[in-house]
């Protein structure tokens, strides 16, 4: 074979070929004009890894009382190990945790990967609490009406189905109107109640009556020893409130009685 | 006793011979010997009523029996074949066989008679029989009374009707209580059924007024003071209950209604102590006692509102507990102190006419008419030590007196039941205090309460 005819097999090889392209991009597309091949992707030389980064490390309240908390946060980026010391330990790229330093403390947030490290730290201040209030004052020498009426005015007792006033009752009840002008004159609006009572025996409705008497007499008694009439109100419980429900006389005893109250 | 009774003028002895006759015993007609005898055969159900009927037969028996009006013949003497319905009733044919020499003939039975009731042992007069069935949902009862003393049982009927109820052990109560009622009613008892017991009780940790059926059952809380709240009484039209309350204060009265539960008005006096007692009959006024006025508890009467306060007495002594006469209106009894221990008095209404009732011996409290306005009871430590009271009925008219209870706790509050036959009162027989109701002859004693203390009965009106 000579050159030339070479040379003409290759140009019709060549032709044969452009044709061919020609014919399948022609089958292929039946639109006129062929949209614009897609760019190229844009081939990036690959970035050096990021330095990690603490956006933020907080502690809030940051000036606690001992005792109280106070809590961490933080957000950290482009970290694959984050620790914080002073027993935190490891720790999510960002989050919270309650601390409770029993002294100022500083927390340092240390947070690595593969672009290096960075390092945050944050204070807690702890005060010490406060000392506590002084103790209260010792108790006043001058006691509350209602403390001197429990402690020093004393029940008047009576006989069975009675309600004159016995020698013994009238000691008590002489030693009891002292203490009551005593306390009413310390104590202005201050009333007592002169409640009566009365043993189980008796009827409840006859008690009820026999109580009233019983406090009435008790009142008149203090009245005629000088007690304002006006700061004692009587009341008859008869059998209803009893000190003592035990089915003997000395219990009935405890029972027959004037009893001294502040008055509502 | 009879004798004094009976008024001493000629003309009148024939009408007084024929009311004591009626009234053999001042007690109210409680007497043993002339009840007549009943036998209360047990009765069956058919069907689903069957499971109702034990608590049915014990109700039924139980009515009857703390009536007071029979002798209950024991069930232990009763004939094997109960008869159910009048149709179970075969007459006994004589033998067709001669009997031998010497023996006398013997009637073959074929079935239930009324000899076999009326005959020893079982010697009763009356005979109450019958069954229940379901129908229609409901619970019927059919229930009849023979007189088996008569010769056939056409004739011995006096009794035959029907009674619905639910199907429910509280529906074979209602139809035994209705059939009860009825056997009692041909006796001239009054059926309690439907009357209330009104009280206090201390179960919710305070005294507050609760109210029952005649029986104990259904009790229910009607105030809710949280104090001290007691003494009630009730007017006779069973519209209004009056009470002593210390939830402000001093005692004082408070009213409510029955019909709607709410508190009514009521103008208390300006006093230590005031506290209701009673209504009057035509339940317009209460009676009371009260400080108003004065340093000693006094009787009075007001208003239902509390208007118009009369003084009735004026003594420098205890006065309590005034119970107006319910058939006249016109005289009260009450506890006084004015001779010393409390002890029973009456007088007028208006004060006048003062007489001492009790002989002076120990305590005498607690006085309450029986309906027909001529017996009272009351409690009273005759006898005993104070406080250790018993139940006593008095003739007020002749002042003779019958101890009902002996010593068997401490028994106070005694009111009669509307039917005047029962007395409910407060007995102390342990550590608490509960109610018991018994007939007027201190029989049949049987316990309503057992929650907390139980105390201060009064025995509403038949409202039914």
């Amino acid at each position: 074979m000579n050159k030339r005819t070479l040379a003409y097999a290759k140009a019709g090889a060549i032709l044969l070929a452009c044709m061919l392209l020609l014919f399948t991009a022609g089958c292929k597309k039946k639109v006129a004009t062929p949209p614009p091949p897609p760019a190229p992707p844009v081939k990036e030389t690959p970035a050096p890894p990021a330095k990690p980064s603490v956006t933020s490390f907080t502690a809030e309240p940051s000036t606690i009382q001992r005792g109280q908390a106070s809590t961490l946060r933080w957000t950290v980026s482009n970290a694959t190990d984050i620790t914080i010391d002073q027993g935190v330990g490891a720790v999510q790229s960002s989050g919270s945790r309650q601390v409770y330093p029993s002294n100022s403390t500083t927390y340092t947030l240390v947070a690595n990967g593969p672009g290096g490290s960075d390092t945050r730290t944050v204070t807690v201040t702890v005060e010490a609490p406060p000392p506590p209030p002084p103790a209260p004052p010792p108790a006043p020498a001058k006691r509350t009406a209602e403390d001197i009426l429990k402690s020093e005015v004393q029940d008047a007792y009576y006989d069975y189905d009675k309600s004159d006033i016995r020698e013994d009752a009238r000691a008590v009840l002489t030693k009891n109107a002292d203490v009551l002008k005593q306390v009413f004159a310390d104590n202005p609006g201050f009333m007592v109640l002169v409640e009566g009572h009365c043993d189980e025996r008796g009827s409840a409705e006859y008690n009820l009556g026999l109580g009233d008497k019983r406090a009435s007499s008790a009142k008149d008694f203090l009245v005629q020893l000088g007690v304002p009439a006006d700061r004692l109100k009587t009341i008859s419980y008869g059998k209803e409130r009893p000190v003592c429900t035990e089915a003997n006389e000395s219990c009935y005893q405890k029972n027959r009685r004037a009893h001294f109250s502040p008055a509502q | 006793m009879k004798k004094i009774l009976i008024p001493s003028a000629a003309g009148l002895v024939a009408a007084a011979a024929f009311l004591a006759a009626q009234q053999p015993d001042f007690r109210g007609g409680v007497s043993g010997g002339t009840r007549p005898a009943i036998a209360i055969a047990d009765m069956r159900g058919s069907g689903d009523a069957q499971r109702y009927m034990s608590v049915f037969n014990s109700t039924l028996w139980n009515e009857i029996q703390q009536a007071g009006l029979f002798k209950m013949a024991p069930k232990s003497m009763y004939p094997l074949r109960l008869p159910q319905q009048p149709a179970d009733f075969k007459p006994p044919t004589m033998p067709t066989t001669r009997p031998r020499r010497g023996e006398v003939p013997r009637p073959i039975s074929n079935g239930p008679w009324l000899t076999d009731w009326s005959s020893p042992p079982v010697s009763a007069q009356y005979l109450a029989f019958g069954y229940t069935a379901p129908q229609n949902g409901q619970l019927v009862l059919f229930g009849w009374l023979y007189d088996v003393t008569r010769p056939d049982p056409g004739a011995a009927q006096v009794i035959g009707k029907l009674y619905f109820g639910p199907m429910s052990d509280d529906g074979a109560r209602k139809v035994a209580r209705e059939f009860a009622a009825d056997i009692l009613q041909q006796f001239g008892g009054k059926s309690l059924l439907g009357s209330k017991i009104y009280f206090v009780s201390d179960r919710t940790g305070h005294k507050e007024i609760w109210s029952m059926d005649y029986d104990g059952s259904n009790q229910t809380q009607l105030t809710h003071y949280n104090s001290i709240s007691t003494f009630p009484c009730v007017s006779a039209d069973n519209t209004k209950i009056a009470f002593t309350t210390w939830y402000r204060g001093n005692p004082s009265i408070f009213v409510h209604s029955l019909e709607t539960g709410r508190k009514l008005i009521f103008h208390n006096q300006p006093a230590s102590l005031n506290a209701p007692s009673d209504f009057t009959p035509d339940s317009k006024r209460v009676l009371l006692y009260s400080t108003a006025g004065g340093s000693y508890a006094q009787i009075f009467t007001a208003n239902v509102d509390g208007s118009d306060w009369r003084r009735i007495s004026s003594v420098r002594a205890i006065e309590v507990e005034p119970k107006v006469n319910p058939k006249t209106g016109a005289d009260l009894v009450f506890v006084s102190g004015r001779g010393g221990l409390p002890q029973l008095y009456r007088m007028n209404v208006d004060g006048a006419d003062i007489v001492r009732l009790t002989d002076g011996e120990g305590e005498a409290v607690n006085p309450a008419w029986h309906p027909d306005g001529q017996k009272i009871a009351f409690a009273w430590t005759r006898g005993f030590e104070p406080g250790n009271y018993n139940i006593f009925i008095m003739d007020v008219a002749t002042r003779a007196v019958v101890q009902l209870t002996h010593g068997v706790g401490r028994n106070e509050n005694p009111v009669w039941a509307p039917d005047g036959l029962h007395i409910v009162y407060s007995s102390k027989r342990g550590r608490t205090i509960q109610l018991f109701t018994m007939l007027a002859d201190g029989t049949e004693q049987k316990q309503l309460t057992t929650a907390g203390n139980n105390e201060k009965p009064v025995w509403g009106r038949t409202t039914k």
